[in-house]
């Protein structure tokens, strides 16, 4: 739930997205590399018509299109399959180097988390793209502060963290994740900077909406009861009996992102 | 004698045949992409990086990072070969190569030179004994290992033809032509056979023979012709198969060769466990179960050394085939003679491969 404004400044607001077409070659890229947040995403390539809400509620059934971590193979709008934590970063690199080297113009955006920057390969990739000034490249912090067992600043500290990405060679952007306005400038501060790649690190909250799950971090993948489950929804200002969204009509169906 | 014939050709590098191989491809295929992670000498993809530099990614001493390049590449159209040492492009990366590229089937080709024991004096570090039964046990992935340096070219291509991932396993060293790509019949007196893109994924017959099969992965092709060499002095007839696809591989021919011959030998320059052998062993246990033995690095790490020392004391010679091929062969007739093999009787896995005979009964 930290990631949800990013995902949708991004997909209504930012990329130029194709859910007509969700295979078009000159399409912008999005690699979700905490692939655990695969419930915002989905919600979000929803609403934006990549396939039907109704499809939401089949999240994590045998057969469904929509896997508990993103597959690309099986997903409209999904364009790399991730999971396993310190990878999507990489492959981000790889397509935005594929863009520069066919001269097509299309942009990459990848959201990584700040647990997930723990993981040394992220730094191999943040390395690659400043070396390699990949401009068309923007890294996303979903920086929630948490992480599954606890604290990211006692799990083990990131900190000076915009430090250690501008001296990888990237542009550092800072904003409230939570915040459309910031998001937006973010991402246009990063379309017009050239020769190096920019990394936004969105302040945010872990649960952010529902007062009894901001910031705890036991509701990192804790299925609600029906009763938290309703006073959730009627504190993200969704009428229970007029929710447009049928993949949260269920119990159980939030606190994964 | 094949193989005395194959070995009057002379060697070729296999690892010369890769480097030149990918520049023939990239140069005809615009769409070919070499990665390299600070090994551009020793895998020759050098040769690539100075005939096609726009379409040479140096990625440093990063591998993880380099494989999810190859495969963000390959999601906008590239064909990205990815080369490193065996060890490096399977244990190390092993993660990175699952998921972010057999599971999303993309295309991109994973290269490692410095195949099995024979890695140039580096010891254990740098010795791939895993890797083929790393690779062959990740779902979508194809592993090729080719003979020689023929069969390099010819494998190379087939892994830019065949869409989705495979891993090419690549020698360092130089050896025996056993191949030909001639049109026509072979040049006379050459011995190699002919072979062409599509037999990549056959078990090739060799040499014919009828009371056992040795069947050989790749480089270790050479080794098995000189041992029916040698078992043909004491009038036994062994075929030869060499396989350079282990994964999908030729259940058909092999199955046909254990039918016809009654035993059956393989050998590999890798752990018998998890590569040829147990992949011919798979299909032979569901389908026609025959007297067989493995030959290969018999679950230890290995050492330092010359190639011919580390072949002797690690159980890789010519002679260590025949050997395993009277002891199938035993079997072999001790069936056939409605008597089972006495319990124990069998070589000890963990006995020291370097002793002659220590283990036969």
């Amino acid at each position: 739930m930290s990631c949800v404004e990013i995902l949708v400044s991004l997909y209504f607001i930012v990329m130029r997205a194709s859910p007509e077409d969700p295979y078009w070659p000159d399409r912008d890229r999005f690699v979700l590399s905490k692939g655990h947040a695969s419930t915002a995403l989905y919600a979000v390539l929803a609403e934006r018509g990549f396939f039907p809400a109704s499809e939401l509620l089949t999240f994590d059934a045998i057969d469904s299109r929509l896997q508990g971590h993103v597959d690309m193979t099986k997903t409209p709008g999904v364009d790399m399959s991730t999971g396993s934590l310190g990878q999507g970063l990489s492959a981000a690199c790889g397509m935005a180097l594929g863009a520069k080297m066919s001269g097509r113009r299309f942009r990459v955006y990848c959201l990584i988390g700040d647990g997930e920057s723990q993981e040394g390969q992220v730094w191999e990739a943040a390395m690659f793209a400043g070396n390699k000034g990949l401009d068309n490249l923007t890294a996303i912090v979903d920086y929630n502060k948490l992480q599954l067992v606890g604290a990211v600043s006692q799990v083990m500290p990131l900190e000076p963290y915009t430090d250690k990405w501008r001296s990888f060679g990237w542009s550092v952007v800072e904003v409230d994740g939570h915040d459309f306005e910031q998001l937006v400038g973010g991402f246009h501060r990063a379309q017009d900077t050239r020769g190096v790649p920019t990394v936004i690190i969105a302040h945010t909250v872990k649960g952010k909406g529902v007062s009894f799950m901001e910031g705890h971090v036991k509701w990192h993948s804790r299925a609600t009861t029906e009763e938290e489950f309703w006073q959730a929804m009627r504190e993200i200002d969704r009428p229970p009996d007029n929710s447009p969204s049928p993949g949260f009509a269920a119990p159980g169906r939030v606190g994964r992102c | 004698m094949i193989a005395e014939l194959a070995a009057a050709q002379g060697l070729k590098s296999v690892r010369d045949a890769f480097g030149d191989a990918l520049v023939e491809l990239g140069r005809k295929n615009p769409r070919v992409v070499v990665l390299d992670a600070d090994l551009a000498e020793p895998t020759r993809n050098i040769k690539f990086a100075k005939e096609i530099p726009d379409r040479f990614v140096e990625c440093g001493i990063a591998e993880q990072n380099m494989t999810g390049v190859a495969a963000g590449l390959a999601t906008v159209g590239y064909i990205p070969f990815v080369t490193t040492f065996c060890v490096f492009a399977t244990k190390r990366i092993c993660d990175q190569v699952s998921i972010s590229v057999a599971y999303p089937r993309l295309n991109v080709k994973i290269c490692g030179v410095y195949s099995g024991l024979f890695t140039g004096k580096t010891g254990a570090t740098h010795q791939a004994i895993e890797d083929v039964a790393l690779m062959r046990a990740i779902p979508n992935m194809v592993v090729l290992e080719p003979a020689d340096a023929v069969e390099t070219r010819l494998a190379v291509n087939y892994a830019a033809e065949v869409p989705g991932p495979v891993y090419l396993r690549i020698a360092r060293d130089s050896y025996p032509v056993v191949f030909s790509e001639t049109p026509a019949s072979p040049r006379e007196g050459s011995g190699a056979a002919r072979i062409q893109l599509s037999d990549i994924i056959k078990a090739k017959l060799l040499a014919h023979g009828s009371d056992l099969t040795i069947i050989a992965l790749g480089t270790m092709t050479h080794a098995a012709l000189v041992a029916r060499d040698l078992l043909s002095k004491d009038g036994v007839s062994a075929r030869v198969l060499s396989v350079s696809c282990v994964k999908p591989i030729d259940e058909p021919g092999i199955i046909t060769a254990a039918q016809e011959t009654g035993a059956v030998v393989t050998v590999e320059n890798h752990n018998i466990m998890g590569g040829l052998g147990s992949a011919v062993a798979e299909v032979l246990c569901e389908n026609l179960p025959v007297p067989m033995r493995r030959v290969g690095v018999r679950d230890v790490f290995s050492e330092s050394g010359p190639d011919a020392d580390i072949a002797r004391k690690y159980g890789l010679t010519a002679e260590h085939i025949a050997r395993a091929c009277r002891e199938a062969l035993g079997a072999k007739v001790r069936l056939a003679s409605g008597h089972e093999a006495r319990p124990g009787s069998h070589r000890n896995m963990f006995a020291d491969p370097g002793a002659p005979d220590a283990a036969t009964p």
